[in-house]
């Protein structure tokens, strides 16, 4: 969505694609949308991340292991959080979306989807083990905050879905 | 003008921190693990919005203060929390509608603040009010299910409402710190939000087929620093480490 105002040199990109989010190592901090920009100024990466929410305790970890991945490869980092735009899961990539599934976490609804499977009114959250929509709602707060919990009554297999935050 | 900012942030961030450690208690306590995590999951996004709000304290405040300090390291009569927030869990149908109280208050100052001119608040509103969406859909669910659920649970739950009742009124006070910031641009009338703040509850409280109480008596006292008595023991369990090792981090 607000994807073009991202600032992110391409040399820098390439490394910040190796740090991951720790709560879901399968997904880099690039495809969360949790990079918001990274410029190389006067020898120093500078980087912009912002909280996927408030409370978020991955965040000072992020921090630390982005300043690791640079002075790995002879940069000094200096991490920067920002509040403002508020991240939102539009800012999840398309290629983000299909890593969290491969990983057995459903990918965000719609705003509108979103309220009326989490208000258990529809069956919209499909399976991310089985593909069955015939799943349902066991708690609106998951694992971590930014998830909720259901579970597949085809394939009884329980999973996390990934709330919509707009 | 910076003191006022202060003590204007105090009033609205020290809610979230007393009501974020209160919720902190119930982590393994929840009557059953769906409600433990998510009560402890609002816990956690109190908590990260104190801290946003603490960060931008310590550095207005200057002279090496820092999140914690401000946090920590106060007295009780510097807390400016409301009453409301510092009621014990005294049981889960107390604890959500503790919550529900709060939160249909803390959405609608949000959605104000939002539009605050000081560009830290705004931003930190922005992205608390997503979170507190999802609180006040979860408690409001909760009320709802309790009240129109048993005899036992619909008995339970309005004794909590009608308990809590009487710090509802505190949330739509003024300190002078909230009148200047409101002069500045920077604070959100609270005494605007009264009508439609009762207007909601009382149609989700019936709803829940539930009574809205009539009280006419309000206690008041946590914006002056004038605390209930729970309050020296929130405080006893939120400051012990840094009281007992002063300057620790982890």
């Amino acid at each position: 969505m607000t994807e073009e105002k991202i600032h992110i040199d391409q040399k820098l990109f390439e490394i910040l694609e190796t740090v991951s989010d720790p709560e879901i190592p399968v997904l880099s901090i690039v495809e969360m949308g949790v990079v918001r920009s990274a410029k190389l100024i006067n020898g120093i990466v500078e980087v912009e991340i912002t909280p996927t929410y408030s409370g978020c305790p991955a965040m000072d970890v992020i921090g630390d292991d982005i300043k690791e991945a640079f002075q790995q490869k002879g940069y000094e980092a200096k991490v920067d959080l920002i509040l403002s735009p508020a991240w939102t899961t539009d800012w999840i990539t398309s290629k983000g979306r299909i890593a969290l599934e491969k990983y057995g976490i459903a990918s965000p609804l719609s705003e509108s989807a979103d309220k009326e499977a989490l208000l258990g009114n529809k069956k919209l959250v499909k399976c991310p083990q089985c593909g069955s929509l015939n799943t349902k709602l066991v708690s609106q707060f998951g694992s971590t905050a930014c998830k909720a919990f259901f579970q597949c009554e085809d394939c009884l297999e329980p999973f996390d879905y990934f709330k919509c935050l707009k | 003008m910076n003191n006022n900012l202060i003590q204007y942030i105090y009033g609205i961030a020290d809610n979230s921190l007393i009501l974020g450690q209160r919720l902190g208690e119930l982590c393994g306590h929840g009557p059953s693990i769906e409600t433990d995590i998510a009560l402890t999951n609002i816990s956690l996004d109190l908590l990260g919005q104190t801290r946003s709000y603490f960060q931008y304290v310590a550095k207005l405040q200057g002279n090496g203060a820092n999140e914690d300090t401000v946090a920590f390291l106060r007295l009780e009569r510097e807390y400016k929390n409301v009453l409301l927030v510092e009621q014990p869990n005294t049981d889960f149908g107390y604890s959500i509608t503790r919550q529900f109280l709060f939160d249909v208050f803390h959405l609608a100052l949000l959605e104000e603040l939002q539009k605050s001119k000081d560009e830290m608040l705004a931003a930190i509103a922005k992205k608390s009010i997503k979170e507190v969406l999802y609180h006040t859909r979860f408690s409001s669910d909760w009320i709802k299910r309790l009240g129109d659920g048993t005899e036992e649970s619909h008995n339970r739950i309005q004794t909590a409402i009608n308990d809590l009742w009487i710090f509802t009124d505190e949330l739509f006070h003024q300190t002078d710190a909230d009148k200047a910031m409101i002069a500045e641009g920077i604070g959100v009338d609270v005494t605007l939000l009264k009508i439609n703040y009762y207007k909601k509850v009382s149609s989700i409280l019936e709803e829940a087929t539930l009574q809205t109480p009539s009280i006419e008596y309000f206690q008041k006292g946590g914006k002056q620093g004038v605390h209930s008595e729970h309050m020296g023991f929130i405080l006893t369990e939120l400051q012990y480490m840094q009281r007992t090792y002063p300057n620790m981090t982890w």
